[in-house]
């Protein structure tokens, strides 16, 4: 079981959610964040001002699929419909779970996906 | 007594009323952070509550009483009955007139002081500023003292309340010190919705501020209705094309403020300017107050925190200049001499200048003595004036 964690622009949810869910992909936890990262946010103007905005707003998808198969397609899907190819696409991070348990029916694993 | 002029003064003076509890209120209240927004909106509705007062007790007085240097004899209105006439309109309506006036000055100097004064401070301060600097200039303008009046053409008050306000305020700003994290971070309008409602309010307003300073309803009063409606769209114009140009952004702020920048250029000329005289009072003094409040006001320290220098100030000494020079041919009299108009008008912006600074810094000190010092502390700084000063707060979300 690997976990997929998906740091995306914002405007960017409603696609990937779709790309997602047509490769079979139904599960997900969807968070609003910020952060910033090699660019280290940026300047802007506001009535003269001039100010940094350090922490840019993101979205973060939290996915866990059972099996490198899903694994690829979830990647694939969320690199194809997240990227613009601007500055500040966002990130991929895949991690190991150890368990995964579905409360309501005490379902582990595999079948508690 | 003319009857359609007392009319139209008594409507007049409605419009005028206006402009301080709501759009002023709403102008600045928008543009605060939300935490102080109440507390914003309240130094609006503190100053024309207290104005009115200080006005019809001795403020009137001293500002249309007999003397020269200063007023007096009307105390509390005394002498003044339903018969008595200002002109040919009822003497009462010109006082309540006259007092919107009065209120609305200092409210506007209430923008600089934002987020950090004391409520204490401000309501002992504005009845002060009323005795002490609006009713003296106002008196050498327009209330009959001679010695000090230098016949500057100021039809509605661009020098008495704007320039004069716009001073005050940043002398108190100064005094003050900045905000906590002024310049380090960004203190954005919370409701730039507020704003852009209030501005329409001050617009509305401003028909009874220019055109009931007439004080009749006749050509006159006609040719400032109309020169104040365009002198305001052509601020929005001026202001909005040179952000864009400068910034690549259109702001509603930027608009708002423009109305306002458009109208108080507007305000000194709206007796004598024409319709193509105001489109260039207008649209300048939209691209001066984008000008004084994103690039010069960033040279400096001092926290005017909704610019009421930088744009009822120096849009104001400009709509005094522009006035001199923009005079419609049908006003226009026939040995006009602009540069000696010119030197009036300079003399006149100096002497409000030198006056309001002097005496707004010596009122507001004692404003600050009397409540133990001007500014909140840290924490209710921190946690915002509605809740540490009003425990209210603006938004009960």
């Amino acid at each position: 079981m690997k976990k997929i964690e998906a740091i995306i622009k914002p405007f960017k949810l409603e696609d990937t959610k779709e790309a997602l869910t047509k490769v079979g992909i139904y599960g997900m936890t969807v968070s609003e964040v910020k952060g910033y990262g090699q660019q280290q946010g940026h300047t802007e103007i506001y009535r003269g001002n001039e100010y940094v905005v350090d922490f840019i707003p993101k979205i973060k998808i939290e996915i866990v699929v059972s099996n490198d198969k899903y694994l690829k397609l979830a990647i694939d899907a969320i690199t194809k419909t997240a990227h613009t190819g601007s500055i500040g696409d966002g990130k991929i991070f895949v991690s190991e779970i150890a368990k995964t348990i579905r409360i309501r029916t005490g379902e582990e694993d595999s079948d508690a996906l | 007594m003319d009857t359609g002029n007392t009319a139209w003064m008594l409507v007049a003076t409605a419009f005028v009323m206006l402009m301080t509890p709501v759009g002023l209120a709403l102008f600045y209240g928008g543009m605060s952070r939300s935490k102080n927004a109440l507390n914003t909106m309240g130094m609006s509705l503190g100053a024309f509550a207290i104005g009115t007062l200080v006005w019809v007790v001795a403020g009137y007085s001293l500002a249309f009483g007999e003397g020269d240097f200063i007023g007096s004899g009307k105390l509390l209105l005394s002498g003044i009955t339903d018969k008595t006439l200002s002109g040919n309109i009822p003497e009462f309506i010109f006082v309540a007139f006259q007092g919107t006036f009065a209120a609305i000055a200092v409210a506007i100097a209430s923008g600089s002081m934002i987020e950090r004064v004391k409520f204490s401070t401000f309501s002992i301060f504005a009845a002060l500023w009323i005795l002490a600097v609006y009713a003296p200039i106002t008196h050498w303008a327009w209330g009959g003292g001679s010695t000090l009046n230098f016949d500057e053409m100021d039809f509605a008050g661009g020098t008495v309340v704007h320039i004069n306000a716009g001073i005050a305020g940043l002398v108190v700003a100064l005094m003050l010190g900045a905000r906590k994290g002024y310049k380090k971070t960004i203190f954005k309008p919370f409701s730039p919705v507020l704003s852009v409602v209030g501005a329409g309010f001050l617009w509305f307003g401003w028909f009874g501020f220019n055109a009931g300073s007439q004080l009749a309803a006749d050509g006159i009063a006609s040719n400032a209705f109309l020169v104040t409606n365009v002198a305001a769209s052509l601020g929005i114009i001026g202001w909005i094309v040179v952000e864009w140009i400068v910034y690549k952004t259109p702001t509603l702020i930027g608009g708002a403020s423009g109305a306002v920048a458009g109208l108080v250029a507007i305000t000194p000329a709206a007796g004598s300017a024409d319709v193509s005289g105001a489109i260039i009072i207008g649209l300048i003094g939209g691209a001066v107050g984008f000008f004084a409040v994103n690039k010069i006001k960033q040279l400096f320290k001092t926290d005017d925190a909704l610019d009421a220098f930088w744009i009822h100030g120096v849009v104001g000494i400009w709509g005094s200049l522009a006035t001199a020079v923009f005079i419609a041919p049908y006003l226009m009299s026939e040995n006009y001499d602009m540069i000696s108009q010119l030197i009036n008008q300079t003399k006149a912006i100096l002497l409000t200048i030198v006056y309001s600074g002097v005496v707004t810094a010596i009122v507001f000190y004692i404003a600050s003595v009397l409540t133990k010092g001007g500014r909140v502390d840290e924490k209710s700084e921190y946690h915002g004036l509605d809740e540490s000063i009003h425990k209210e707060q603006g938004f009960n979300l």
